[in-house]
């Protein structure tokens, strides 16, 4: 297929990065691809670190051959024979056998598909943080400028995307794309990764796949712990966004144990190098498990940490708490903080 | 020269280079934004997160954001001074009890910090790990219980070319830690300690026991500053870096109750004269065509000595035999002083007052102890950093901007050449200019050899010594070091003497130093040595009527002489 056909369609299908941010394909692409640099490099992240997420295992244990076209294809675009699976090391040991003989494959073909095995952890998914570890550095984010598109790996121009945009990448190319997505759906009785349309409402994805709760609940949508929290009446409006995750749970949730399941991600998964997330986060554990059973949460002692970690730290992880935090104060216990 | 842009920072139009950081920019126009992680010299790292600006609406930490035309930045705002305060409070939990400097109510630059922004270190608990003050030789330690993370320790270090230490760990697990392996070692330049903010990497104090001698009745107690000190201490005072304290500091030495105010300076002559015999000496044999070893190294720097020891054993007979400024005069005083005196050397503490840490290091080695009317003495018995200095000074609430000057005593006398050692450049100029008349019979033509001063880190040139071409360098930093190593070690250079100093700059800007030092800030300190030596009538070691007098002493001690003048080499391992 030429390459500005296939270029065309991405467009065309509308296909967005599976980061947060949802920015387009195609121009990622082009602005890769118009850099006049001799050494370029492709990233397939997958990585997922969310807690219970699962999607990212799903396409790739499913849909191995469709990822690896998938980087081919996009290799092939920009003009380069140099790739990274940038995978978490559980999935690989699990799919080491299809996964190896792919990449000879790929190999005959003059393609160079490098495995990097990332330790599970949220921050080895990040990009910055992912492309140190590549070229053997610390596993710390990045200053957000210049863009790995810039300068990346060794400060080449890298094109990073998640392992379900090769996966869209390949769908487009053989003209099998539909507007889908996956989602894992986790506190429900058929617990599990779905496809699911990119339109759907919440809680029509919760019905259609006969997960819709039987008691009083209400969701986190978009992340295991950096998703928003909304409650059920809110759930019918909003489409799935951000990290494909839908987590039900029971309004009978004590909010200590909810908070507790919140700090405990952050202090477990910050990487250390800045202090908000770093501090912060390890403080906002000590605080909500040293808090007596049943007491009031010191909602005083939490924001001013929550407020320096969303608009102080280094990169979108600590960044990230302010939105899961204050939307269940605010959607499920009825306060502003 | 870039471009000039027009920045407002709360308001205020500032001229500043395009591209460059609005931190920066606010400190050289004395705007107050605190920072613990930056440091001009150091890469950026952009982690403490107490810089914060507002730019466009939105909060950024102004050591990333880059000047540009227009640019409105806003440092005061009420929702930046909260997170900054939170921040602060964060990085500095239980500081203060965990803080040797503020448990005995000395200076601390933190606790500076702390009342400026409002912080007690009270707000939160800090996770303690389970981790011991790790000690460097008897030079310096670290505690990863007082450490913030900068990374400004690491990163110096990684400069310096040792790359001893290291963050280790993720999360609130994230602490200090050294190289573990075994081909790495620390050399104890201190660097770090010049580096760390909040006094995590430190020196190892001798203060208790310098202050424990100084209220002995029975003791008589010396001091002797290096070169570097009086052009850097001022610095503690808010003075100008590179203005020369000596007779403030000999003014405040016998305030704080020294009984004797000597000079290192003074054995920095005694070491030109030893090192500059052996040079010519070695170069006669060279002119002779006679085996030598060549080129000969300076040894007065023993962070660098422990670098050859360790990293280069092989070369160690290169190495000049004569010991080092303060540990010359420190035996000097013990003994020829002593004896002109009358008293009991048993009574003696030599304190010498240093811009370094390798300096304590060197104080403790048992192969300078030397044998005296019965007694095995050590030449020096504690070093004091300049930053030690000025915390006792700061203690006794003395304030060096306000004394009057006064002399050190007669044995302090110095000349120029010995001021001068304090400056990368600085050794190998005083030696040319004695080995100059020990090899011709006469003095060079031109005093001043301008090829060898400034702050590059290797400077190479060829001295004209009567009919003779001296090839020279001078070398600054391990890094810099390794790489005139190598070129020796493969055969590409034939120099006949190399200067070597651990830190940048030379002791100027050693690990000791006060925190402010940067590298603008050492181009002025040095400006300061050099201004001292144009102005001596003085200018050349064998001028000096003391050191002359010493060795017309040791004339007939040659036993004496020879352990209190040489020294000797040996291969290093890991913590050694």
């Amino acid at each position: 297929m030429p390459e500005n056909d296939l270029l065309a369609k991405i467009e065309k299908a509308r296909l967005v990065g599976r980061g947060g941010a949802s920015f387009p394909v195609h121009l990622k692409w082009q602005r890769i691809k118009s850099l006049e640099n001799p050494k370029k490099y492709v990233v397939c992240n997958a990585s997922e670190g969310e807690p219970s997420v699962k999607k990212d295992w799903h396409i790739l244990d499913n849909f191995t051959a469709e990822v690896f076209k998938g980087m081919v294809l996009t290799m092939s675009f920009l003009e380069t024979k140099e790739a990274y699976l940038n995978i978490n090391k559980d999935y690989y040991r699990k799919l080491k056998a299809k996964i190896d003989s792919l990449v000879a494959i790929c190999q005959k073909k003059g393609y160079l598909i490098n495995i990097f095995e990332e330790e599970p952890s949220y921050i080895g998914g990040e990009t910055g943080a992912l492309l140190n570890a590549i070229e053997g550095k610390k596993t710390e984010p990045r200053a957000s400028s210049p863009s790995p598109s810039i300068a990346g790996i060794f400060g080449n121009p890298t094109l990073v995307h998640n392992v379900e945009t090769f996966y869209d990448v390949a769908r487009v190319a053989a003209g099998t794309f539909k507007p889908t997505r996956f989602s894992t759906l986790l506190g429900v009785k058929n617990s599990g990764v779905y496809e699911v349309a990119n339109t759907q409402k919440v809680a029509e994805i919760l019905r259609e796949t006969n997960n819709y709760p039987d008691f009083a609940f209400f969701v986190q949508v978009g992340g295991g712990a950096s998703g928003e929290v909304m409650t059920a009446e809110q759930a019918k409006e909003r489409e799935l966004i951000g990290c494909g995750s839908i987590e039900v749970f029971s309004l009978k949730t004590k909010p200590q144990e909810f908070l507790s399941k919140l700090f405990s991600f952050y202090a477990k998964e910050s990487c250390g190098k800045c202090t908000p997330c770093r501090d912060g986060s390890w403080q906002l554990k000590k605080i909500i498990t040293e808090l007596e059973q049943n007491s009031v949460i010191p909602w005083n002692k939490i924001s001013p940490i929550i407020q320096a970690m969303d608009k102080s730290s280094f990169c979108d992880l600590g960044r990230s708490i302010v939105l899961p935090f204050r939307s269940y104060a605010k959607n499920i216990l009825g306060i502003e903080v | 020269m870039s471009k000039m842009v027009t920045i407002y920072i709360d308001e205020q139009a500032y001229q500043a280079e395009e591209g460059k950081s609005v931190l920066q920019i606010a400190l050289e126009n004395k705007i107050d934004i605190p920072h613990l992680c930056y440091h001009e010299d150091l890469p950026i790292e952009a982690n403490c997160r107490l810089c914060l600006v507002e730019n466009e609406g939105k909060t950024t930490t102004s050591c990333t954001l880059k000047a540009s035309e227009g640019m409105k930045i806003n440092t005061q705002n009420e929702e930046l001074v909260k997170i900054r305060h939170e921040n602060l409070s964060l990085l500095l939990a239980s500081h203060q009890k965990n803080c040797p400097k503020c448990q005995q109510n000395l200076p601390c630059p933190t606790f500076a910090l702390m009342q400026k922004y409002g912080v007690t270190s009270e707000e939160y608990d800090r996770k303690m790990l389970d981790l011991a003050i790790h000690k460097m030789g008897s030079a310096a330690e670290f505690d990863p219980n007082l450490c913030v993370k900068c990374g400004r320790c690491v990163n110096v270090c990684a400069d310096i070319g040792i790359n001893f230490l290291k963050i280790e760990g993720s999360g609130s697990d994230a602490h200090l830690a050294y190289n573990e392996n075994p081909k790495v070692d620390c050399i104890y330049c201190g660097q770090c300690t010049a580096h760390c903010p909040v006094n995590a990497i430190r020196e190892q104090s001798h203060l208790e026991q310098v202050e424990a001698v100084l209220a002995d009745q029975d003791k008589i107690v010396i001091a002797q500053m290096a070169p570097s000190v009086r052009a850097s201490i001022g610095e503690e005072f808010g003075l100008e870096p590179g203005l020369n304290l000596e007779k403030k500091m000999f003014t405040a030495l016998r305030q704080l109750g020294f009984d004797k105010i000597f000079d290192v300076n003074m054995g920095a002559d005694i070491t030109t004269m030893v090192e500059s015999q052996e040079l010519a000496k070695r170069l006669k044999k060279k002119f002779a065509k006679e085996e030598t070893v060549l080129p000969m190294f300076t040894s007065c720097c023993p962070g660098w000595v422990k670098f050859l020891e360790f990293y280069y054993p092989e070369m160690i007979s290169h190495l000049t035999t004569a010991r080092s400024p303060h540990v010359h005069s420190g035996a000097a005083y013990k003994t020829w002083w002593v004896e002109k005196i009358g008293i009991d050397p048993s009574k003696i503490v030599v304190v010498s007052i240093m811009p370094c840490t390798s300096k304590k290091y060197e104080a403790e080695m048992e192969k300078l102890k030397f044998e005296f009317k019965g007694l095995r003495l050590k030449p020096v018995d504690y070093v004091l950093t300049t930053r030690e200095t000025a915390a006792l000074l700061k203690k006794n609430q003395i304030d060096l901007s306000k004394l009057t000057d006064s002399e050190a005593d007669r044995e302090g006398e110095y000349s120029g050449a010995a001021a001068i050692y304090g400056a990368s450049g600085g050794v190998m100029e005083s030696a040319l200019r004695s080995t100059a008349l020990m090899l011709t019979g006469q003095e060079l033509p031109k005093i001043d050899l301008e090829e060898v001063r400034g702050m590059k880190g290797i400077k190479r040139a060829i001295i004209k010594i009567g009919d003779h071409e001296v090839k020279v360098a001078v070398v600054a930093t391990a890094r810099n070091a390794r790489n005139i190593l190598e070129e020796i070690k493969r055969g590409e250079a034939n120099y006949d003497y190399i200067e070597f100093m651990a830190c940048p700059g030379g002791c100027i800007g050693g690990g000791g130093q006060p925190l402010t030092s940067t590298h603008a800030i050492i181009k002025k300190r040095i400006a300061g040595l050099y201004d001292i030596d144009q102005n001596k009538t003085l200018r050349r070691a064998h001028e000096n009527p003391v050191v002359q007098e010493f060795f017309k002493y040791l004339a007939t001690k040659p036993s004496l002489a020879q352990e209190i003048l040489y020294t000797n080499y040996s291969a290093k391992k890991k913590f050694e």
